[in-house]
């Protein structure tokens, strides 16, 4: 059988040059753009300058605040977008010059040679092997060598060889030839040329990231000069399997591991020398405390300390995440501004000046110094600007509107990721699907008109055919394999009855594995597969589109969880957690044996949407489906729109927030595809994704409306503080009421001779352990609203870190700058308010300790405010059971996966955004509810979505008509009908959910849920303890 | 009962997808770290735990069951089946006392998706207390062949504890405690004892006479029971007609009728 590539052969491209869209930039924000709109019925062109896709995710080791390994999580991703019939990957491509306007642009592209024939090159690394010119490895960040020809990373993709043409001796002198004589595939091409493609598209999407700041320009904390003084990119990479070192942290001066690491926070960050970059990079602080936790995870005795100013916990679960870390033994967080001392001659070993409060200036001896560097704007950055003719702010990134953050200066030109300015990743995945919603609104009318439906094999039918097995056992890099002996569980699969063929994978979710496993299908027969990798949970969606491809039921795969439930988890038993593996193999054999192949179907899509709340968040949602074609039903509990928006009056940029509000309700009023419905909850919602129906409940009235999706917005409350004589003195105020008071000039305030606020009321502590993000910004917002009102107030803000992340760290320093006192209090010292009596005047007096002076000022305050935190919504629970999305330990909406399902819930088709996921600024909101319209837009511009296969089913013959399942089911899925013998339970496929529970239930094993069937887990059980003597024949035996 | 420090237990775990088996994997993804002992078998919901799969566990020789599901309240499904495998297990755990499997054998807990910490803390107090109890028979001190033989009729049984347990045993209570207090109250053990334990020794001795016909004081030895209470567990299924005396060998054998587990 022939193998050609199977995009090729499945899908028979029409060559053109037309498309929608244009993704520069294959990061995760671009892949996720791409994948949104390809999704959506959009054809998008994915544009990367390097080699392969996956950005500066591909070279972190995990993600902040769980950890998950990073590639594992973004791999899958590549393989979606490779794969995917819409999405036209372009690598090693620059954009020369764009023309025209939105809907209607011309790019001009430069494709640069590869040398490498890509439909013939198999990435096997052949070339590699021989090729004997070492360059270093760009990849992981030249700390190693790799070889002028070779794959830029395991799972790359595409994963095809390049020759870096500056050191190739061939394209320099025409002197060696050797990796055209190795290749057996005859895919490499000395001679390729630039090539130039114009494509038309009718918009853009901008994604090309972030570069990290580099130290070495001015050597900074001796960085360029000191071996052991390295970068937190250079860390992560030693810190990964597919490291310089696999995974061994080394020092590079002597190769030996250290014991004893600083890390030097805010490096090219917070800095307004020449050369350093004014704003705060946002994700430094909670980088370096997965680095710290990493680095004890590889050597427990390992001593960390980090040198921070502010720590910076904003996100969601990122103050536990800083608790964990500064509770590990060993590891100490220390504030103060560092300088490096020497280099010591002999160890290597580098010293750091600092200074506290306890012990004054202190000299430490450290084995290795990691610089915690923050984000700059992508390289060319202006030349980057001047091609797309669109803006840059003051720092060089994106200029873009003071709402929306993803529109650029040019219209039909959008940004998303970290050209916006530093961001996260959940927040470079939301303002990608956010970039989705704006295509989608702009190109509407276009949808669907170039997509192309991905066409698959014809399925074979393998009824009849004895069981061929194929066993693939991923070594994950080392993520299994340094635990598990990976060849000696391949060795025990083969042995096992059923199996043909058993391999290692070193990446089973590479796009070459995926590739691999399809041709053994074909070319060996197979006719059940078993990955032994991670977990099913995120996973086995690919490698069952991968048995489709091979063209055998997709069910008839299993996969075995030796990683997430093995190798993770038993580190250091390296012959348990492989006898362990072994065993969860055998299970997941046996189980295989028995899958028989099930039919998915399609249900169609009810293509209206319903948005619950009407606050910014829901507005934008409903307004972004409205505007991409979509009708909406609006649901609000309050008489208004608006939310806790309404109390908001400006911005820390200066936007009017009322006129923003007034203009986007007036356009959701005026807008005949939105169904208003204020003083309205809902009672009841049920059905699944493309079918929900859902009670509205208006006065006493109650309808019943039909949708295919639901997005929530229900938003978020303002805590009433108990403390700091709220309520007790009207001088006492929260941080939105001295807002409005300031909007209304009301004279007290203009009066006000000083005002102090004070901040993390009501969050950062036990009972409410998180960050409320927003509040220090607004501090800052009034503060400096104060000042302009009048400049003689005195202003002072005691807080515990200062979280003004990003470029609103600006305004922090306009604040200092315009002579804001900033306090500093520690949670175990929390300032003292009270009213004492003066000269016959009640004065309202603040009491705090000042760490910097170390001793108690009194500040008599005019007015107090507190920043009152933001707190889930007193419905959020009713939300939450109502919509079945969980709530996380702080009681805001769960998301579905925190770094690349941002706005999804663990419901399909059930999307959230705004402040009820987690306190956000305005323009945060608002690209997570264009984001959720955006994936929404996703289901809603398709005719069906499909069911899943794993349903229950009635033996009749069986059934005894006893009813035991109807009983149980409240899905309405299973009924008694009277049929020629008497009743007998009949199962409505579309209803059924797949949980299985009639089936535990059912005396006569009547009903079966397919896929989870007694006989498959019979199965497992058996497997469990021993090995079965031999095949189970394949007649359906139960 | 002694702890043997060389016994590796095995375990079986059947964990819901949506949060005990998440919840696994979040503690995998965390690097929590917990004893090699559990093998798991993913289910959508711990609903879908038949009593069957946890007896057909033990009949294999595993030393303990694990059940995973969502908190209360939590279910995936509408259908809320982590409230059933609340009941299954009680059900189940009476069911092993009756044969003389120490109950403590099955365990079920809640696991979130988002308690990683919490499985791996699950796995290793469960690893630890069956490791107390000791390999499975041994730990009671009952002997393989009649465990085996118990577990046999008591599986045999299942059909009809389904039907059982729909018309006369089911209840729905709000809080774990609630289920804990009805299933150790008087009201369940009276009808554990009046509909199911009489049900289950007929069935011990019909397996029993299935391999060779047997006096009572074979029966009674061969299950532990006195010798009256053999008697008359014989003569009570002589007279449904189950058993008859066969008088040329002086010994019980099994009528020839179909057997009716469902009556």
């Amino acid at each position: 059988m022939a193998k050609e590539p199977i995009k090729e052969q499945s899908n028979n491209p029409v060559k053109s040059n037309i498309g929608d869209v244009m993704v520069v930039g294959g990061g995760i924000s671009g892949i996720q753009a791409s994948l949104d709109m390809a999704n959506m019925g959009f054809k998008v062109y994915l544009i990367e300058k390097s080699p392969a896709l996956g950005g500066k995710m591909a070279q972190l080791d995990k993600t902040f605040p769980t950890n998950d390994c990073s590639m594992c999580i973004e791999s899958p991703k590549f393989n979606e977008a490779s794969r995917h019939p819409n999405i036209e990957i372009m690598t090693l491509t620059e954009v020369e010059r764009v023309e025209g306007e939105a809907g209607d642009f011309k790019v001009t592209l430069i494709n640069k040679p590869r040398y490498i024939l890509e439909n013939k090159c198999t990435g096997c690394g052949v070339c590699a092997e021989y090729c004997p010119v070492r360059v270093p490895d760009k990849y992981n960040q030249e700390l190693s060598n790799s070889k002028c020809i070779h794959v830029y990373f395991p799972q790359a993709t595409p994963l095809k060889s390049y020759i870096e043409p500056d050191k190739c001796l061939f394209l320099q002198n025409k002197k060696c030839q050797i990796c055209v004589g190795v290749c057996e595939k005859n895919a490499i091409d000395l001679y390729q040329k630039p090539e130039k493609i114009e494509i038309e598209v009718g918009a853009i999407v901008l994604a090309p990231g972030y570069q990290v700041f580099d130290p070495g320009l001015r050597n900074d904390y001796g960085y360029g000069k000191f071996e052991n003084v390295i970068t937190s990119l250079d860390f992560e990479r030693m810190l990964c399997s597919t490291g310089p070192h696999e995974g061994e942290i080394k020092r590079p001066s002597d190769g030996k591991h250290p014991k004893k690491i600083a890390w030097i926070q805010c490096v090219g960050s917070r800095q307004v020398i020449p050369g350093g970059n004014s704003y705060c990079s946002a994700v430094c602080c909670t980088y370096t405390q997965k680095q710290v936790i990493l680095a004890k995870d590889h050597d427990t005795d390992i001593e960390a300390a980090v040198f921070h100013n502010d720590i910076r916990s904003f996100g969601k679960d990122f103050e536990r995440f800083y608790q964990r870390t500064e509770s590990l033994p060993g590891v100490r967080f220390i504030r103060s501004y560092v300088s490096v001392g020497k280099e010591l001659p002999k160890s290597k070993n580098v010293t750091i000046k600092y200074s506290t409060t306890d012990d004054g200036v202190k000299e430490e001896e450290f084995d290795m110094v990691v610089l915690s560097v923050g984000l700059n704007p992508p390289e060319n950055v202006d030349e980057l600007a001047e091609k797309f003719g669109i803006e840059l702010n003051s720092h060089s990134f994106c200029q873009t509107g003071p709402v929306n953050s993803i529109e650029t200066s040019r219209p039909g030109v959008f940004v998303s990721g970290a050209f916006q300015g530093p961001v996260d990743i959940p927040e470079s995945v939301m303002t990608a699907s956010g970039a989705g919603a704006l295509v989608g609104q702009l190109l509407a009318r276009r949808r669907g008109k170039l997509a192309r439906k991905k066409a698959y094999p014809l399925e074979r039918d393998v009824s009849g055919e004895e069981l061929k097995i194929g066993v693939f056992v991923c070594a994950c890099g080392a993520n299994i394999g340094r635990v598990v002996d990976v060849p000696a569980v391949v060795e025990y699969a083969s042995t096992l009855p059923g199996v043909v063929h058993a391999q290692q994978s070193l990446f089973a979710c590479s796009t070459e594995n995926a590739q691999q496993i399809a041709d053994h299908i074909r070319e060996k027969g197979l006719n059940r597969v078993v990955v032994a990798a991670c977990t099913p949970r995120t996973h086995e969606p690919t490698f069952r589109e991968t048995l489709r491809e091979g063209g055998i039921n997709q069910y008839f795969f299993d996969m075995a969880n030796i990683r997430e439930h093995c190798s993770w988890v038993h580190s250091t038993e390296h012959e348990d957690a492989t006898e362990k593996a072994k065993d969860i193999v055998r299970m997941s054999v046996a189980r295989a044996s028995r899958l028989e192949p099930l039919e998915e179907f399609e249900l169609p899509v009810d293509k209206r949407g319903l948005v619950v709340g009407g606050g910014l968040a829901g507005m934008t949602s409903a307004l972004s489906l409205a505007n991409q074609g979509f009708e909406v039903f609006l649901v609000e509990k309050d008489s208004e729109l608006g939310g806790i928006a309404r109390r908001l009056r400006y911005t820390l940029e200066g936007m009017d927030v009322q006129a923003y509000l007034a203009d986007i309700a007036s356009k959701v009023y005026k807008n005949p595809l939105i169904h208003k419905m204020t003083d309205s909850t809902i009672t009841e919602t049920s059905g699944y994704v493309g079918n929900f129906t859902t009670k509205v409940k208006t006065g006493e009235m109650v309808r019943e409306i039909q949708h295919g999706i639901s997005i929530i917005a229900t938003g978020a409350s303002e805590y009433k503080p108990t403390e700091y004589l709220y309520g007790q003195d009207d001088r006492v105020l929260t941080l939105l009421e001295l807002e409005e008071r300031i909007a209304k000039k009301e004279q007290k305030v203009t009066n006000a001779q000083s005002v102090v606020m004070i901040q993390c009321v009501g969050c950062r502590q036990k009972d409410r352990n998180y960050c409320a993000r927003v509040c220090c910004s607004q501090a800052v917002k009034n503060a400096l609203k104060l000042k302009e009102i009048n400049p003689q107030t005195d202003v002072y803000i005691i807080y515990r870190d200062m979280r003004t992340y990003g470029f609103r760290e600006d305004y922090y320093r306009e604040a200092a700058d315009k002579e804001v006192k900033f306090i500093r209090y520690e949670p175990d010292d929390k300032p003292q308010v009270e009213v004492v009596e003066e000269g016959g005047k009640r004065i309202l007096r603040v009491t705090a300790t000042d760490d910097i002076m170390g001793k108690k000022i009194a500040l008599d305050a005019d007015l107090l405010a507190l920043a009152a935190a933001v707190i889930p919504s007193a419905s959020s629970k009713e939300v939450s059971r109502l919509f079945k999305v969980p709530l996380n330990p702080d009681g805001f909406l769960q998301e579905a996966h925190v770094k690349l399902r941002p706005v999804d819930t663990a419901g399909d088709g059930v999307f959230l955004c705004g402040i009820a996921h987690y306190p956000k600024h305005i323009s945060e909101t608002v690209s997570q509810a264009l984001a959720a319209a955006a994936r929404a837009a996703e289901i809603l511009s398709n005719k069906s979505v499909i069911a899943q296969g794993s349903i229950c089913e009635v033996k009749e013959s069986e059934c005894i008509g006893c009813g035991a399942c109807e009983a149980v089911c409240k899905y309405g899925a299973v009924q008694l009908q009277k049929k020629e013998k008497g009743k007998k339970a009949v199962v409505n496929p579309v209803l059924c959910k797949g949980c299985g529970l009639c089936n535990a239930k059912c005396p006569t094993q009547a009903i079966a849920l397919k896929h989870f069937t007694d006989d498959e887990i019979f199965a497992q059980i058996d497997a469990a303890v021993k090995a079965p003597a031999k095949a189970p024949e394949l007649v359906e035996t139960r | 009962m002694v702890a043997r420090r060389d016994f590796e237990p095995k375990i079986i775990g059947f964990l819901c997808n949506w949060c005990c088996y998440a919840g696994a994997d979040l503690a995998g993804v965390s690097r929590y770290q917990y004893p090699p002992n559990i093998r798991v078998i993913r289910v959508p919901c711990s609903g879908r735990v038949d009593p069957a799969f946890i007896l057909r566990s033990f009949s294999n020789g595993v030393d303990g069951v694990f059940m995973g599901g969502c908190h209360l309240g939590d279910c995936h499904y509408i259908t809320q089946g982590n409230y059933y495998a609340l009941s299954v297990m009680h059900l189940t755990k009476k069911l092993l006392e009756q044969v003389g499997v120490n109950p403590k054998r099955l365990r079920l807990e809640w696991v979130s998706a988002s308690e990683g910490n919490r499985f791996a803390q699950v796995m290793i107090d469960l690893t630890g207390q069956i490791k107390e109890l000791g390999p499975l028979g041994v730990g009671e001190g009952i002997d393989a062949n009649r465990l085996k033989l118990k577990l046999e009729a008591v599986t045999r049984l299942v059909p009809y504890i389904k039907i059982l347990e729909r018309k006369r045993l089911r209840v729905r209570f709000e809080t774990t405690e609630e289920y804990d207090r009805y299933f150790a109250g008087d009201e369940f053990k009276k009808l554990f004892r009046d509909l199911i334990a009489d049900k289950l020794r007929t069935e011990e001795i019909m397996l029993l006479l299935r391999e060779k016909p047997m006096s009572v004081e074979e029966v009674s030895e061969a299950l532990a029971i006195s010798p009256s209470e053999a008697s008359s567990y014989l003569n009570h299924s002589a007279r449904q007609g189950i058993v008859r005396f066969d008088e040329a060998q002086k010994r019980f054998v099994l009528a020839d009728v179909k057997e009716q587990v469902l009556s």
